[in-house]
C-alpha cells in the first residue's frame, strides 16, 4: 500500500485532490498508535500526518497552544510544562491497549476525542479544542474556530471534527485552550467496596463542593487483589489538604481512605486513563462504554451470567472499560441489549479484524440520525474517500 | 436607512397566506396560533430592535409532537420557519421575515426531571436559563452558563447561540454544559442526540447543533449538566488608574496559575452608567475596573484573594473593595449584569461582541476609542477580560438615521479589528443578521461554502431561519 507523508498543508491538499481525481481511498494516520481501532478499512493509500509537525502558537498568558496535527503529544506537553501548563483533558495514550509503538499525535487525540479521568471536572478534548484546520474530501483547506476561547462565529465544525475519526477531513492544525498545572495533587483510595457502594461513594464525592478531578473504581483483581475506589483532588496545596479532610468526613461510612501522592498516584491515573489495567491478556476484546454514571453498576450487573469479563469504572461510574473474550460477537449483543434499557453507547476498541468486521464497532444509530450522519459525511467528503467505512459501512 | 438587507418575500407564499394559516389551525388549538396583526407585532423583532419584520403567523406549540407537525406542514408547503425562544437575541437571530412562520417554544416550559446522582436536569427548551438554577439551588446545585439576560432568555435560545456569561472562565459556555437534545428536523422527524452520559457515541452532532442559530432543527428538550455550588463565593472590585494596568493584572493572575470564576472589565463610562443604576459601590475615580470573583471555603477564598490582591498591587491598583455580604455581592453583579439595560436608559446603543487575544487588549481599546472619536460617538466598554470577549456599547440616537449609520459603521469596524488582531466576530451573542455580512472578513469562500454544505445536510431547501448567519450572496455556490 502506498504511504504518503506530507510535510505541509498544501501537500495534504495536493494528495487529497489527486486521490479524489483518481478515485482512490485514503486511510488516515498520525503516529500509528491507534492501528486496530475502527472497522477494518481496505484503503488504496495511507496518508500519514506524522511529518506535519511543529508548534505554531504558544501564548502562555492567553492559555492557548496550536500545533500541526502530526506533532507528538509529548512535544506539546513538554512545551506546556515549561510554562507550568497542561492539556486539561488528559489525552489517552492507546499504545498499551494496541501494543503499538510510535508517538501519539495531537491530531490523533482530536480524531478520537480521547479524554481521560479529568473529563468529569475539566471537560473532554472537544471542550478544549478551539480551532482546527483540515482538508476536506474535495481537497480544500478549511478553517473553523480560531485561537480565542469564546467564539460562536458560524457553525462549529471544530467540535464536529473532534471524534470524527478522520472521516470528515484530514486534520492539519489544531488549537487548544489549556490550563495551569495544578500546584498540588492528592488521591484518596478507599478499600474493599463492591461496585454499587463504590459508585455511590463516587456520586457523593462528585455531588460535593470539593471539585474532585478523578473518580474511578477498580474492582478486585484489576489492580491488586482488593477493590480500590479512587478520588483525586488537584489545586493549591492548602486547598487540597482542606478538601481531603472534608471528603474523608463526608465519606466516613465507606471507611478511612489511604492517601496516594507523587509518582505512584500519577502512574495509577495514567493506567486508568489508558485502559492499561485491562490491556493484558492481549487476546481479549476491550470495550469503552459510556452510561449515566449511577447506571454503571446496573449495566455491569446485566452482563453477569451472560459474559465472562473484567471491568473498571472511570468518570464516576459513567465510563466502563470492559474486557471480554473475543469469541462470537465479543459480547456486543449482551452489552448493547443492556444499553438499550439504560441509555448510553459502547465502542469496541480492540478485537480481531474479523470481529470488527462482523460487529458494529461504534454504537449503531437510530435510522433518522444515521441518515443525518451520512448527509453530513457527504457534505464534507462527497466521494467518500477519507477513512471510508471506518465508523459505519459505506459505499 | 437600514444597512442590513432582508431577502424579498416570496409573493407565491404571501398569496397563499390564508391557506397556510388554516393548515396551521388544524395542527394546534387557537390559543397557540397568533394571526392578528396587533398580536404578531409582539414578535416582529428581538433584542436588535432597530430591525423589524412582521411574520405571516406565529405558532406556539405545547409539545414536541406539535412542533413536529408544524415543521412537517411548513416543509411540505415550502414555508420558511424562524424559531424563537424569548426573543432576547442581540444580533437579530430571531427577527422574522414576512413570508415566514415564527415557531416559538415559550409554551414548552417545564422542567421534566432533576437527577442529582447523575448531575443532570432534563428540561423543555422554553424554560428560562435562570429557572433551572432556581429549581435546583435549594439543594445547592446550579446551571452554570449565566448570560446577562438569564431571567428571560430560554435554553432553546442559549443552545442556538451557544450563550456564555460572566462565569464561563471556569465553567465553560453552553456547549460545555449541554449533554443531550431532542430536536425536530426540518421535515418533522424527531431525533435524540446525546443524553445523560458524558460523550458522543459517533459524530459529535451535539457540538454542531449548539451554536447553529436555529438553522439545523428546532430543539424541544435538553439534558443539561447541573453542578454543585461552591461553599462560598466572593467578588472583589479593583479600580485602576489606567487600562494598561488592568490588562496587565489580568495577564499576571492567569500567568500565576490562578483561574478565578470570573474576571469582568468595565471602563470609566460603563462604571458610571452602571453605578448610577445599581448603586453597587463601584469606584468612580478610576479609568478601569475589574470584578474578580473567587470561590471555595472561607479560608480558600482568603488565600486566593491574598494572591490576587498582591498581583494587583504590583500593577498599581488604586482601589480594592471586597464584598462583605450577600447583599453587596448581589449589588456588584446586578451592576454588571444590568450594563446593557442601564446603558439603554441613557442612549440607544449597538452592543458588539467580538473576542480578541487578551494580549491585544490595551491596543484594541485605544483603537475602539479612536474609531468612536473619529465619528463623534462614544462607547462604553464592558467585557469578560479573562477570555477576551469584548462588549463595546456604541452609543447613538436611534431617531437620527445618519447617526445610526455611523454607529453601525463603527460597530462593523470594531469587529473587523477584532478579526484582524486574531480574534473573531462574536464570542457569545451569535451572528444572526447583524454580523452576517461580516462573515467574509473572518472566513474565506471555501470555509463558508463548507459550513453552508453542512447546513444543507440538515435543511436542503434553506427553510429554517434562512436569512441569518451566511451572507445572502454566494449561497448558490454551496
Amino acid at each position: 500500500m502506498t504511504l504518503l507523508e506530507p510535510t505541509s498543508e498544501p501537500e495534504v491538499v495536493a494528495h487529497v485532490a489527486a486521490a479524489r481525481q483518481d478515485r482512490r481511498t485514503l486511510s488516515l494516520r498520525g503516529g500509528g498508535t491507534q492501528v486496530g481501532l475502527g472497522r477494518p478499512v481496505a484503503a488504496d493509500v495511507i496518508l500519514s500526518c506524522r511529518a506535519l509537525t511543529g508548534i505554531t502558537l504558544h501564548e502562555p498568558a492567553e492559555l492557548v497552544i496550536a500545533a500541526w496535527a502530526g506533532t507528538p503529544v509529548a512535544e506539546v506537553e513538554a512545551a506546556l510544562a515549561s510554562t507550568g501548563q497542561i492539556l486539561p483533558f488528559e489525552p489517552v495514550d492507546l499504545r498499551p491497549l494496541y501494543g503499538t509503538a510510535g508517538a501519539p499525535t495531537l491530531g490523533g487525540v482530536v480524531a478520537g476525542n480521547w479524554s481521560g479521568p479529568r473529563r468529569i471536572q475539566a471537560g473532554a478534548a472537544r471542550d478544549h479544542l478551539i480551532g482546527v484546520r483540515f482538508v476536506n474530501g474535495r481537497g480544500e483547506a478549511i478553517k473553523s474556530g480560531g485561537r480565542v476561547m469564546k467564539n460562536v462565529t458560524g457553525l462549529d465544525l471544530v467540535k464536529l471534527q473532534c471524534g470524527a475519526q478522520g472521516t470528515l477531513g484530514v486534520l492539519t492544525e489544531v488549537t487548544f485552550k489549556v490550563l495551569p498545572r495544578p500546584e498540588s495533587t492528592l488521591t484518596l483510595a478507599f478499600a474493599g467496596l463492591d461496585d454499587r457502594r463504590a459508585v455511590a461513594l463516587l456520586t457523593a464525592a462528585l455531588g460535593s463542593p470539593y471539585e474532585v478531578s478523578g473518580a474511578a473504581h477498580l474492582p478486585p483483581g484489576v489492580e491488586g487483589a482488593g477493590a480500590r475506589t479512587l478520588l483525586r483532588l488537584e489545586g493549591f496545596a492548602a486547598s487540597i489538604a482542606y478538601r481531603a479532610d472534608q471528603l474523608a468526613t463526608l465519606l466516613h461510612r465507606y471507611g478511612g481512605p489511604a492517601m496516594i501522592e507523587g509518582d505512584a498516584a500519577a502512574a495509577l491515573w495514567a493506567a486508568v486513563r489508558d485502559g492499561r489495567l485491562l490491556a493484558e491478556p492481549r487476546d481479549r476484546a476491550v470495550w469503552r462504554i459510556s452510561v449515566p454514571p449511577t447506571q454503571g453498576p446496573t449495566l455491569v450487573d446485566a452482563l453477569r451470567g451472560r459474559l465472562a469479563f473484567a471491568h473498571l469504572y472511570d468518570w464516576g461510574g459513567g465510563l466502563i472499560w470492559l474486557a471480554t473474550a473475543v469469541e462470537r460477537d465479543a459480547g456486543a449483543t449482551a452489552i448493547r441489549d443492556a444499553l438499550a434499557l439504560i441509555g448510553g453507547h459502547a465502542t469496541l476498541l480492540r478485537a480481531p479484524d474479523a470481529v470488527r468486521t462482523r460487529v458494529p464497532v461504534f454504537q449503531p444509530l437510530a435510522a433518522p440520525l444515521a441518515a443525518v450522519v451520512a448527509r453530513v459525511k457527504a457534505s464534507l467528503d462527497p466521494d467518500l474517500i477519507l477513512n471510508r467505512g471506518f465508523m459505519v459501512a459505506e459505499g | 436607512m437600514s444597512a442590513i438587507a432582508f431577502p424579498q418575500p416570496d409573493p407565491g407564499i404571501l398569496a397563499r397566506r390564508a391557506a397556510i394559516l388554516s393548515g396551521l389551525a388544524e395542527l394546534v388549538p387557537p390559543e397557540c396560533l397568533v394571526t392578528s396583526e396587533d398580536e404578531r407585532r409582539a414578535f416582529e423583532t428581538d433584542g436588535l430592535t432597530a430591525y423589524r419584520r412582521l411574520p405571516m403567523a406565529v405558532v406556539l406549540p405545547r409539545s414536541t409532537a406539535e412542533v413536529s407537525a408544524v415543521l412537517r406542514f411548513c416543509h411540505d408547503v415550502g414555508v420558511k420557519v424562524v424559531p424563537r425562544g424569548a426573543g432576547t437575541s442581540l444580533c437579530g437571530g430571531a427577527i422574522p421575515q414576512e413570508d415566514a412562520v415564527v415557531l416559538g417554544v415559550a409554551k414548552l416550559n417545564k422542567i421534566l426531571e432533576v437527577d442529582y446522582g447523575n448531575r443532570v436536569a432534563r428540561v423543555e427548551a422554553g424554560v428560562t436559563n435562570l429557572s433551572i438554577t432556581a429549581a435546583v439551588c435549594g439543594d445547592d446545585f446550579f446551571y452554570a452558563p449565566d448570560p446577562s439576560s438569564q431571567l428571560a432568555c430560554t435554553i432553546a435560545g442559549n443552545i442556538a447561540m451557544n450563550s456564555g456569561g460572566a462565569h464561563c472562565l471556569k465553567y465553560g459556555v453552553t456547549t460545555n454544559n449541554v449533554l443531550g437534545v431532542r430536536m425536530v428536523l426540518v421535515d418533522g422527524t424527531v431525533v435524540d442526540i446525546g443524553g445523560p452520559h458524558l460523550d458522543a457515541g459517533g459524530l459529535d452532532l451535539l457540538g454542531l447543533v449548539v451554536g447553529s442559530e436555529g438553522q439545523l432543527g428546532v430543539v424541544t428538550e435538553a439534558t443539561v449538566r447541573i453542578l454543585r455550588l461552591a461553599e462560598g463565593a466572593r467578588p472583589v472590585l479593583f479600580g485602576f488608574p489606567s487600562v494598561d494596568q488592568a490588562g496587565a493584572t489580568v495577564a499576571a493572575i492567569i500567568g500565576a496559575g490562578i483561574i478565578p470564576v470570573a474576571i469582568e472589565y468595565m471602563d470609566r463610562l460603563a462604571i458610571e452608567i452602571c453605578e448610577n443604576f445599581a448603586q453597587a459601590g463601584y469606584p468612580l475615580d478610576v479609568e478601569a475596573m475589574l470584578i474578580i470573583e473567587v470561590e471555595g471555603s472561607e479560608a480558600e477564598i482568603e488565600a486566593q484573594l491574598a494572591r490576587i490582591v498582591a498581583i494587583a498591587r504590583q500593577h498599581g491598583v488604586a482601589t480594592v473593595k471586597e464584598s462583605r455580604s450577600a447583599m453587596e455581592t448581589a449589588a456588584i453583579w446586578k451592576g454588571r449584569k444590568s450594563a446593557f439595560g442601564a446603558t439603554g436608559r441613557i442612549a440607544d446603543y449597538i452592543c458588539m461582541d467580538g473576542t480578541i487575544p487578551t494580549g491585544r487588549l490595551p491596543e484594541v481599546l485605544q483603537r475602539i476609542d479612536a474609531l468612536c472619536a473619529e465619528h463623534g460617538l462614544r462607547a462604553a466598554n464592558v467585557f469578560h477580560a479573562g477570555d477576551g470577549n469584548l462588549h463595546p456599547l456604541v452609543l447613538y440616537n436611534i431617531n437620527d438615521p445618519v447617526e445610526q449609520e455611523k454607529a453601525e459603521h463603527v460597530g462593523n469596524e470594531i469587529l473587523k479589528l477584532c478579526v484582524a488582531v486574531g480574534g473573531c466576530l462574536t464570542g457569545e451573542h451569535g451572528v444572526g443578521i447583524e454580523k452576517r455580512d461580516l462573515m467574509v472578513f473572518q472566513f474565506g469562500p471555501q470555509d463558508l461554502a463548507q459550513q453552508m454544505r453542512v447546513r444543507a445536510a440538515f435543511d436542503p431547501h434553506w427553510l429554517l431561519n434562512p436569512a441569518k448567519v451566511f451572507p445572502l450572496e454566494g449561497r448558490a455556490a454551496a
